[in-house]
């Protein structure tokens, strides 16, 4: 138990001293999840509203599929965006293998069915009738969406926090595509791997400690928005 | 496009949804200033035939006109349906402020900051809720809600509203407060509305029409009183015909007691109306007791009418007999009294009920 005493004091100085390399490390988690997130909600969301109020065969399915893309696993994904950026892959000419913004591209991936899935649920979550009661107000049918969207808003955040919550402790697709390249495209999951396989439980727990700050934040943000109530 | 044509104008109306004919409405009309209200009980068609009206479900087959012009576009739909609003059975409120939901529509068309402020403040004035103006949608009772969303209607100067249950999920109090106000704002906008609804009640106290529906179709079309008094089948009169509705003529005034003249005769009834004035008014069928000989003195009932008996049907432990007495009334009387009574079709009776059984539904010029 020493062991995880000790390493719990160094990390707290560690954080206390603002240690360059974690700040840096922290700050590029921060960014690739936070792009990833902004890309994974601008697709999910319009792609979401769409499926949510469109009507064709095969909705069901489709919905089935993104659902179960809501659990894509990061290593998968890790996996396909390495062959696709691969030197003599489709995508090899662009050159962005072992980068950051490698990084962005396969955490996008994990975060979009899970924006989209809560998007359509949330969108089905609203009264039956808002649709047409905004329609029966003089709204275009773009105006009917900004409003329906608008008023998801609640439950949309929480598909922002679960999106975000999911890339930034995830670390097979980052491991992979990004290559934890030290002051380059190493992040804080990518670098609590590496700490603890080399033994520097200190520097390790310091990071974990930041991450779970972080997925706490997250999460409290969440459970507050989800129990506020719709008005009548 | 004559000014003569009707506000609203449906022709051979047919809706199909999943193979099945939901409506079938080969004529409505709607004019200026008028109130029609289409009962009938749930899924006979009521709030698909709104919808349809609003314009915010394209019928299957069918002719619509505004004034004369035809609805039929996407575009002119969409034009048609800025001249109109809809309030549901649940207020249907955005999570925001009273003001702000009020002033969606507003907002929705592009008017001025000055002239929403303006607009809204008419409106929340014309429903009793300018206090709530800043209050979040989230913190209100359901009859402030569903004033909210009547506001947010009226905001938009509508030439129709169509209505669908506004007052279904109140409680009495709060129902009988807002048909009270409703009555008096469609008076003073003057406008058009159709609203649905199963309350027979609320259809007389607001409408200048009532239009009966069962299976999608339209049984019977006309004034409130000519409906409740010549239901044109077994239908309508099983769904409208409980109650004597009766339309006079205010004589008198005379310590909160109404006396009302009608085919010559004269009822007594508590209510506050003036002289000249008609008044719509209901008498419950039980609350009607038959004698063969004049009861006057026997009696505290203060309206006895001698009668004839026009037509007895059983209807199991109690019989429905129609009477005659200038004008038509309807009585229950258990099976055992028309035994007892020695009644038979021809029969000449008194029926009396107490003035506390008559209730006033309105009264006006």
């Amino acid at each position: 138990m020493d062991l995880f005493w000790e390493g719990i004091a160094k990390a707290v100085a560690l954080l206390a001293a603002l240690d360059r390399e974690v700040l840096a490390i922290t700050w590029l988690s921060l960014k690739v999840s936070g792009i990833a997130t902004l890309i994974s909600l601008v697709i999910g969301i319009s792609s979401g509203t769409l499926l949510a109020l469109s009507d064709f065969p095969g909705k069901r399915l489709v919905i089935s599929i993104v659902n179960t893309g809501m659990g894509l696993p990061p290593v998968v994904v890790g996996l396909f965006v390495t062959i696709f950026l691969w030197r003599n892959g489709p995508f090899g000419f662009l050159e962005i293998l072992y980068t950051p913004t490698a990084m962005i591209i396969a955490q996008s991936i994990i975060a979009t069915p899970i924006v989209t899935g809560i998007t359509v649920a949330s969108i089905h979550n609203l009264p039956p009738n808002l649709k047409l009661q905004i329609l029966a107000l003089g709204a275009t049918r773009w105006q009917m969406v900004l409003i329906l969207i608008r008023e998801a808003r609640l439950p949309l955040l929480a598909g922002v926090m679960a999106g975000f919550g999911g890339v930034i402790s995830e670390v097979g697709a980052s491991i992979m595509v990004g290559g934890n390249i030290k002051g380059y495209s190493r992040v804080l999951t990518t670098a609590t791997v590496m700490e603890t396989s080399r033994g520097n439980f200190d520097v390790a727990i310091a990071l974990s400690l930041i991450l779970l700050l972080l997925c706490f934040a997250v999460n409290y943000v969440l459970t507050r928005i989800q129990h506020r109530k719709r008005p009548r | 496009m004559t000014a003569l044509a009707p506000l609203l104008e449906v022709k051979d109306l047919i809706m199909v949804r999943g193979g099945v004919q939901v409506l079938d409405i080969p004529s409505l009309l709607l004019q200026e200033n008028e109130v029609l209200s289409i009962i009938g009980p749930n899924g006979s068609g009521k709030s698909t035939l709104l919808l349809t009206l609003a314009s915010l479900l394209h019928p299957t087959a069918g002719e619509m006109r505004c004034r004369g012009e035809i609805i039929s576009s996407r575009r002119s739909s969409g034009v048609y349906r800025r001249r109109l609003a809809m309030v549901f059975q649940e207020p249907l409120l955005f999570d925001t402020s009273v003001f702000d939901n009020v002033a969606t529509g507003l907002k929705i068309r592009g008017l001025s900051r000055n002239e929403i402020k303006e607009r809204v403040e008419r409106s929340l004035e014309l429903f009793n809720i300018r206090h709530l103006s800043d209050r979040s949608a989230r913190k209100l009772s359901g009859g402030e809600a569903q004033r909210t969303s009547l506001a947010r209607a009226f905001a938009i100067n509508p030439e129709i509203i169509m209505l669908d249950e506004p007052f279904a999920s109140l409680d009495p109090p709060t129902r009988l407060a807002l048909i009270d106000d409703l009555e008096r704002i469609l008076k003073e906008t003057g406008t058009a509305a159709v609203m649905a609804t199963h309350d027979q009640l609320d259809a007389l106290r607001l409408s200048d029409r009532m239009a009966v529906m069962n299976g999608g179709r339209i049984i019977q079309d006309g004034p409130p009183v000519e409906v409740m008094h010549r239901p044109s089948d077994e239908f309508v009169a099983s769904f409208v015909g409980m109650e004597n509705v009766l339309n006079g003529k205010v004589v008198a005034q005379e310590g909160g007691v109404l006396t009302v003249t009608l085919a010559d005769q004269l009822i007594e009834f508590p209510g506050m109306s003036a002289p000249g004035e008609k008044a719509l008014f209901c008498i419950r069928p039980e609350h009607i007791t038959i004698t063969t000989s004049d009861p006057r003195g026997a009696t505290s009932a203060r309206n006895i009418f001698p009668a004839t008996i026009r037509k007895i049907i059983p209807m199991g432990a109690y019989h429905k007999l129609y009477l005659e007495c200038g004008f038509p009334l309807i009585a229950y009387l258990t099976s055992q009294s028309v035994g007892t009574l020695h009644l038979a079709e021809g029969a000449q009776i008194f029926a009396s009920f107490k003035a506390t059984a008559v209730h006033l539904i309105r009264s006006g010029a």
